[in-house]
Formats: C-alpha cells, structure tokens, sequence
C-alpha cells in the first residue's frame, strides 16, 4: 500500500478527514520552503500538495498563478522541488507528499528520469491538472513500477461513463473539483457538491479528497462531512502572501491548525 | 475523428473542460452529416462572407523579376479581411446549435476577435475577447472594430500579454463557464477536435484555390506557400493539395530578428516536442518546459506553439517549413503595395516575402500560389513607423 493510501485508511480507522494543504514550492522565496513545510507537519496536516513552479498554469486562478510566476522567478525548478522533497525525507518528514504540476514540466524532464528521480527522493504521488486520464495511459506504465500514485481529476462535468473510466485509472485518491472553474477562494461551496461526492462514491473504494475554492475552516468542516480530505490552496497562498515573512511560519501553523481541527468538528455533528 | 496525427496532437486538458470536447466532437461529428447545416455555412459564406475568393496573378512582379509565375489567393478580400471569418462563422453556428449562448475567443493581431464579434452579431451571440494587452496597443485599429461590434473586450496584462496568453485566458474562462459557453478557438492548434475542426473549416481555402487555378491555368500550382503561426490558414490552403505529391508545400513561420537572435517565433523550424495549451506538438521551451517568449512583428505569429497536424507534415517531409524575417516581411509588404497596390498583413507578408525569394529560383513555366491570409490596414500605423526606421537604417548604411 502505497504510503497516500496508508494515510487514508489510518486516517478512516480513527474516524478522520484528511488535510491536505498544496504549497507552491520556492514561494515566497527559494529558500522558504522547508521552513513552511515544517509548519504545515507540526500543525497537524495529513499530506503536503507540493507545487511546481510554472509560468502558465492553466487550471489555476490569479492566486496560484501569481505565486507560481513568482517561484519561477525566483528559478525554482522542478529538480530543486525533488530536492527540497529529499531533504526533508532526511530530516524525518513522514508525511505523504504528492508533487503538483503541470504536464510539460514533467515531459521535459523525461518520464523515465522523473519516476526514478521521484520515487528517490520520496515524492509519493503525481497531481497533473492538464493530463487528463485519457492522455494518461504512459505516464501511468512509467509512474506506478515506481510506486508513484498517480491521482486523477474528477470534475462536476465529468460524466458517469467517463467517471467510471477515471476511478479505474486513478490511484492514492481522488482529487474532486467541488466547483468548474480554475483554482481559488470562493465564497461559498456549491449545494450539489455531497451529490456529486455520493455519485463518486458509488463507483470507487478510492478515497475522495475535494478541492478548488475551500478558503476557511468552515468549508473544511462542511467538506469533511462527505469527502475523505480537503484541500486547501489559493487560501494558504493569499495568506503567505500578505504575511510578513518572519511571521509566516507561524501564522501558516495557526491556519492549518484551525484548518485541521474543522476536520474533526464534522464528527461530532 | 484522430485524436493525435501519429505522435502529435491530444487534449491535454483539465478534467473540466473534457465533457465539453466530447460534446463538441459528437455534434461536430454530425453536422459533417448534415447536409442543411453544410447548406447554411455555404451560403453564409457566399452571402456574407464573400466568397469565393478570387485568385490574382502578380503580372508586374512576376514580369520584374522572371521566374516563376506568383497567384495569390485573397483572403484579405473576405468580410472583416481575414480568412479568419471562414472558421469563425461556422463554429458560432455550431456553439448555437449546441444550445450555446455566450462566445469566448482569443486574438492575437485582432483579426480572429473581430471575425468572432462579427459572426456573434449575426447570429445573435453574446461574445467576450480576451487580448493580450501588448498586441491590443499594436493593433488599434482591430480593438476599435470589434469594440464597435459589440464585443466585450478584456485586456490580458499576464504573461508576455500577447497571443499564448490570451488563449490561457480564454481557456479559463470556459472551465468556469462551461454550461454556457463556447470556447471559439481561431487557430488549429489546442486540444482536439479543435485542430481538426478549424482545418476543415478553413479548408474552404485550398478546395477554392486548387479549382480555380485548374481553371485559369489548366494545372496545379508547382509550389503552395503560406505563413504558419498556429497555422489555420496554412492548414486550409495546403488541405486543398496535399494528396497531389507534386505540389510542393512551404510553410514560412516569423524569424523574427533573426532565427539565431532566440527572437523568433518558429517553433517548426527550431522548436522541440511538448505540451503546449493542450496540445503535444513542436514549440518553443526551456530546458525545464517552460514556454519561451516569442517575438515577431506579425502579432498573428507571435506565438510559441505549432498546430499538431504541422507538426505531423514536418516530421512526415510532406511540408517544409522554413522562416521569413521581420524585415523580410517588412519588405515584401512594401513592395506587394508599390508593385501590385495589395496590401497584405503584416503575418501574409511573411509567406509573399519566401515566394519572392523561391519564384525568381523556378522555371518561368512554373506556378507558385501563395495564400494572402489578410489585408494590412490593421497594421498600417505599426509597418510605416518600421519602414521608416529600416529607411532610416538604410540612409546611415
């Protein structure tokens, strides 16, 4: 059982929900990283969504994209991702850790290269918003003799029969966009979205882990209701952002924290 | 319907957006069926489009400098003065048969948004442009047009604020609204079926062309030429020729300052394989599969990503690609203007300025037609100011 699953059905065992926040590598600055990533652990979150640094994310609204930039800037790149990922496996991070990024970096990387790279270093998972599971089916020969889990999008639009197609490929879990859109905070979630997540459920033994728009405790409480995780992105990314950056560490702890307990609130409803 | 031609093409896409691509490969897969809807687009087309296009032969030009014989193919003489119309009217009735009420387009010179504007007013669509805000100060004339149109026009201040951003833009636009809305993509380039769809509906072009010299001249070009950016009209004027072996293919992408200057944007002459805007096909990255930036003074050009089917055509030897210069284009524009009174955009400039180089090479009994994509009215503030400054440059040297 690869070490994302693992997370999942300890977390199930204890009755829990999982946090997962995404952090943009080399955001706000190269070296800020490993001291967010300690953050994140110590305050509770079950899984890091590392971002990789791309100037033209598509799948990513002004927040995610303007971090990403800003890494990229700031000449993060995927090798330095690998790197940080490694580094932090040595200092005793016991955390899953999937990398999010988009599909050219990879391709440019090499595949072969980057499985065998990945799965050194420690990276648990591959998060690929414009690689759809249609398109996958390489990456999917390459990545899992690694033990890489690659997780599949499952989005409001997606179709029963297609649904189907995706849960078939998908390993580790689920990502569900709760909403069609690209990344970033909302307002509120949508009403349909415990449909949605009980239509999916229907089809998988995969865990369901939603994400796009979750921007405080009370979306985690409300999405831990009916998903196995939530995932928490542009909401980190605007809070780093506009934190002064000797306060960041631990203001990111206190909100992942915060974030942390409303995925337990959802129990004792 | 390919999804890929041989290695080259897909939709790499969010999971959102892939209901849509189907839905638009079902329907588009049965109005190629439907003879009412064909029926409609033709006549569109012939009503208010204004086809067919004449060919022209270039008499004076051909005359001053021997060689080959140059036709050109007008599409600077279509409605709204690109060839850009031909797809976009025929998918705005096709988003409208599809219960679609609301068009996203990108532009990169302006001439595909205002084609876009232009056929959401005829058929009562509403219509948002995404610009990148760089080619929106270099192409005033085409933001006031398509103002004037009607269209809600947003301005791209992301990235290099040209072409390549405004198609990120416009994508993300339609996964947010993906109910509503129809992602009117004006190029063959991005995810399937939109490379096929726009080819076939820009394939118009070469079916036109190939008829009409056959019979003007009793035979088939010897050389087709034709700019490539994403390669809508390149891909629509040699469709019309590629089962005919003899006829040689020429695709003339922008250099720019220059191919070794890295100030260019020729991803088939000098690009290598990735994943660009849902496409795996050629383009211009770094070592790290970031997109590079472009350059050419051809907004229409000006973008790092070759349609896949290009890409395919390269690989497969069945087209060449090569390159033309800013300057190049510079002159060929010029010299179309004082030599036949045309004047081309900036981007066809770039294929009459090869098919000035290659006629005088060929036999005087020979035929190169080139396909003169768009009119230059739009770039005329932008290539006098240039044309003073090589002037300028000439009288120093």
């Amino acid at each position: 059982m690869s070490r994302i699953e693992t997370m999942f059905s300890r977390l199930k065992e204890r009755g829990e929900k999982a946090l997962i926040p995404y952090l943009p590598c080399g955001y706000p600055e190269p070296g800020s990283t490993p001291g967010l990533i300690r953050a994140i652990a110590d305050a509770g979150a079950d899984m890091i969504e590392l971002g990789v640094p791309y100037a033209d994310p598509l799948a990513d609204g002004p927040a995610i994209q303007e971090a990403s930039l800003q890494a990229v800037l700031g000449g993060t790149r995927l090798r330095d991702c690998l790197e940080t990922v490694a580094g932090m496996r040595r200092e005793g991070l016991e955390l899953p850790v999937a990398l999010m990024g988009y599909a050219n970096s990879f391709l440019a990387y090499g595949l072969e290269k980057l499985a065998h790279d990945a799965a050194l270093a420690g990276v648990d998972g591959f998060i690929i918003p414009d690689l759809p599971s249609t398109m996958a089916a390489p990456w999917v020969d390459v990545f899992r003799p690694q033990g890489l889990d690659l997780i599949f999008f499952i989005a409001p639009t997606t179709t029963p029969e297609r649904a189907q197609a995706v849960v078939e490929q998908g390993s580790g879990f689920l990502y569900c966009i709760s909403v069609a859109g690209v990344t970033g905070e909302r307002e509120r979630m949508p009403e349909e979205l415990e449909r949605f997540l009980d239509e999916v459920r229907r089809r998988t033994e995969l865990p369901l882990a939603v994400g796009f728009g979750i921007s405080h405790a009370g979306h985690v409480e409300e999405v831990s209701r009916y998903a196995d995780g939530a995932i928490v992105g542009s909401a980190l990314v605007n809070l780093i952002r506009r934190t002064p950056a000797d306060q960041v560490e631990a203001e990111v702890g206190r909100f992942i924290g915060e974030l942390k307990q409303a995925t337990g609130k959802a129990q004792h409803v | 319907m390919n999804e890929f031609y041989g290695p080259f093409g897909g939709a790499f896409v969010a999971e959102t957006l892939i209901r849509n691509l189907e839905e638009l490969k079902r329907e588009y897969a049965a109005v190629r069926e439907d003879g009412t809807f064909l029926a409609q687009i033709d006549r569109l087309l012939r009503e208010f489009v204004g086809r067919p296009t004449p060919i022209t032969p270039l008499e004076r030009l051909s005359g001053e400098r021997g060689g080959a014989r140059v036709y050109l193919k007008r599409e600077d003489l279509t409605h709204t003065g690109a060839h850009k119309i031909n797809n976009a009217l025929a998918q705005a009735l096709l988003a409208k048969r599809m219960g679609k009420k609301r068009i996203v387009a990108e532009t990169g010179a302006g001439q595909h948004g205002v084609a876009v504007a232009t056929a959401c007013c005829k058929l009562g669509l509403e219509c948002v442009v995404y610009m990148g805000a760089v080619d929106a100060a270099r192409q005033a004339p085409n933001v006031q047009r398509m103002k004037l149109l009607g269209a809600d026009l947003r301005l791209v201040t992301l990235g290099q604020q040209t072409l390549k951003d405004a198609i990120s833009e416009a994508i993300r636009d339609w996964i947010a609204n993906v109910d509503t809305t129809h992602y009117l993509l004006g190029s063959a380039v991005g995810p399937q079926p939109f490379p096929e769809i726009v080819r076939d509906f820009q394939s118009v072009i070469g079916r036109e062309a190939r008829e009409q010299l056959l019979q003007a001249e009793g035979r088939l070009p010897d050389a087709v030429v034709a700019c490539v950016g994403g390669g809508s009209n390149a891909i629509g004027i040699f469709s019309g020729f590629l089962s005919d072996p003899a006829v040689r293919l020429i695709g003339v992408q922008a250099a720019g300052e220059g191919l070794e200057s890295g100030k260019h944007a020729a991803p088939l002459v000098q690009g290598t394989l990735g994943i660009i805007q849902g496409s795996l096909t050629y383009m211009l990255q770094d070592e790290h599969g970031g997109i590079r930036e472009t350059h050419s003074i051809a907004p229409g050009l000006d973008y790092p990503g070759a349609g896949p089917q290009h890409s395919y055509l390269k690989d497969s030897g069945r087209v060449e690609y090569t390159s033309a210069t800013d300057r190049e284009a510079l002159e060929a524009f010029r010299c179309l203007c004082r030599t036949e009174g045309i004047l081309p955009a900036l981007e066809s400039a770039h294929a009459v300025a090869h098919a000035l180089k290659l006629a005088p090479s060929m036999e005087p009994g020979q035929i190169v037609l080139v396909n003169l994509s768009g009119r230059g009215d739009k770039d005329l503030s932008q290539a006098i100011e240039a044309l003073d400054k090589l002037e300028l440059e000439g009288a120093r040297a």
